[in-house]
């Protein structure tokens, strides 16, 4: 991990020296310390396969153990825009395994997305499936998809729900899709409360306005900006629904590791960010 | 791995007063190793600020800058709507102050003549030269310059070093409108740690051109130090890019202003 370990110039090294006792393990290599903690580390928002625009790093076990990641719950990038979702989701079935947990994608604007969420279940054993309303272009408050998140929570499906894939800015000009607006997202729970929602990529906004207050939602930190932001997240957001999420390949991963670094976080809140609320929400 | 970061702000970051604001700053930056930080643009931001606007934000920096001189370096911020009270404000905090860059943001382009005499008289102070750019999707600020407009004004100077703010946002396309430029460095702060950034900016520009950024507070030093740190490049280049081009650049007026680092 000495990739990501900074080495600092002696008289910093000295001013942080009480400071690095806080922080995540895996920055604590070069104090001899061990490199990956018994708990783990799950990253929750990671994908595999081919990007529609851009030639991304594979993600591969390789590349999770060398950062010292224990698991990874990936989604396929073909499911943003191919339409046959039963063969993205099942070629994608079979090239997970080992720390690379298959995450399904159900599109409720499909005809008999219902197949669909059955083989994920049934033929793969997927207990996650990811949603992409903004680029299958479907509102939180569409008919189809409270049917899909009542079918989720019937058969203890944990729902996925990605807030956007890539800034508005620096988008392809053919492929703009905007972040989805989750307004309708507390009308379409109220009446699921046994569900559980996770929202990757959300920005620090959408989780002080759309998305506060809402009890059976989680978030990940990949999208989480500003100085100390994931500490400032935590003066707001509850610390038990918070979970790490990388949005590897497409990010660096080490984004979000270094946010672990950057932000004063106590034990507990690392040790709960790095795999505990991963576990609890998938329990 | 020493690190300077280029890009920050005193906004986006706790604290009522700017030195606050700094040791803010500076207590994340210690937690993620880095050394030094140029600070430009004062406590409240305005997209085209007035004459005295600029020297409000000015004096903020200036406040800030005599509480940490030597973890923090002053760009001066500049505006090519306002040149008469530009050039005062350049003369006042580098010429005259601790400062050792100069700052443009978005109230006008830089491919207009009217900011040449800015660019001359910063050259001549050997102050770094620091360009926003962005190539948005959506279209541009109209004061919003782009990698093109930067290549127009490094046309008229060839052998003034200038450095494009973000790369152009869009990284893709700012790296290669600024390749042929050899007096463009590219700037890697403020935009998504997307993978791909900086193995493509090494590739095309070559790492002695590329420069870490961050655009704190309102970007974490975490997600744009990643893209160094993540990069698939030598741990030279990755040197290279978090310290040492930057300090090449500002060594001259360093060196004149009696500033050891």
């Amino acid at each position: 991990m000495s990739e990501i370990t900074p080495i600092l110039p002696r008289r910093q090294f000295i001013a942080q020296a009480a400071a690095a006792m806080a922080l995540p393990l895996v920055f604590r290599e070069a104090a001899g310390e061990p490199a990956v903690p018994a708990a783990g580390w799950i990253d929750c928002n990671a994908h595999l396969g081919p990007h529609p625009n851009r030639d991304l790093p594979p993600l591969t076990t390789e590349s999770l153990t060398s950062r010292g990641l224990t698991e990874a719950w990936v989604a396929p990038l073909e499911a943003l825009l191919q339409r046959d979702l039963a063969s993205v989701n099942a070629r994608h079935a079979a090239r997970c395994g080992g720390p690379l947990r298959a995450v399904g994608v159900v599109h409720p604007g499909l005809p008999d997305w219902q197949e669909d969420l059955r083989r994920c279940t049934e033929e793969h054993g997927m207990k996650i499936i990811r949603l992409y309303p903004g680029y299958h272009g479907y509102t939180l408050d569409d008919p189809s998809l409270m049917k899909l998140l009542e079918q989720a929570a019937a058969k203890n499906v944990r729902v996925q729900i990605v807030a956007e894939m890539e800034n508005v800015r620096t988008q392809h000009p053919l492929l703009q899709v905007k972040p989805v607006d989750f307004k309708p997202l507390a009308a379409a729970l109220k009446h699921l409360p046994e569900l559980r929602v996770m929202v990757l990529n959300a920005n620090a906004t959408m989780a002080q306005t759309t998305l506060r207050g809402l009890d059976n939602v989680w978030l990940d930190i990949a999208m989480i900006e500003g100085v100390a932001g994931v500490e400032n997240l935590l003066k707001q957001w509850p610390q038990d629904r918070l979970v790490f999420g990388s949005h590897a390949p497409f990010f660096y991963p080490e984004s979000s590791m270094l946010k672990l670094q950057e932000s004063e976080l106590s034990e507990a809140e690392i040790a709960a960010l790095k795999s505990a609320n991963a576990r609890a929400w998938l329990s | 791995m020493r690190i300077w970061d280029l890009h920050c702000h005193l906004s986006g970051v706790a604290g009522l007063i700017p030195e606050d604001r700094l040791q803010n700053l500076l207590r994340y930056a210690d937690r993620v190793g880095i050394e030094r930080l140029c600070i430009y643009m004062g406590l409240k931001w305005a997209l085209d600020p007035s004459p005295d606007d600029l020297v409000k934000q000015n004096d903020e920096v200036l406040r800030a800058l005599v509480k940490y001189p030597d973890r923090a370096f002053g760009f001066v911020y500049l505006s090519a709507k306002h040149i008469e009270r530009s050039m005062a404000e350049l003369e006042r905090c580098v010429a005259q102050g601790p400062m050792v860059g100069i700052k443009l943001w978005v109230a006008g382009r830089c491919d207009s003549p009217e900011i040449d005499p800015l660019i001359q008289r910063a050259a001549e102070l050997k102050a770094v030269i620091f360009q926003h750019t962005w190539f948005k999707t959506g279209g541009n600020f109209p004061g919003e310059s782009t990698p093109d407009d930067l290549v127009a004004l490094a046309r008229r100077f060839p052998k003034v070093p200038m450095i494009c703010g973000h790369t152009g946002g869009t990284w893709e396309l700012g790296i290669r409108a600024i390749r042929e430029h050899k007096n463009l460095y590219a700037d890697l702060a403020g935009s998504d740690p997307t993978a791909g950034m900086t193995e493509m900016a090494v590739r095309e520009l070559g790492a002695h051109r590329v420069i870490y950024g961050s655009d704190a507070g309102g970007r974490s030093f975490a997600s744009q130090l990643a893209k160094v740190h993540g990069a698939q490049i030598s741990a030279e280049d990755k040197q290279l890019i978090f310290c040492d081009n930057l300090r090449q650049l500002m060594l001259p007026i360093l060196q004149q202003k009696g500033i050891k680092a």
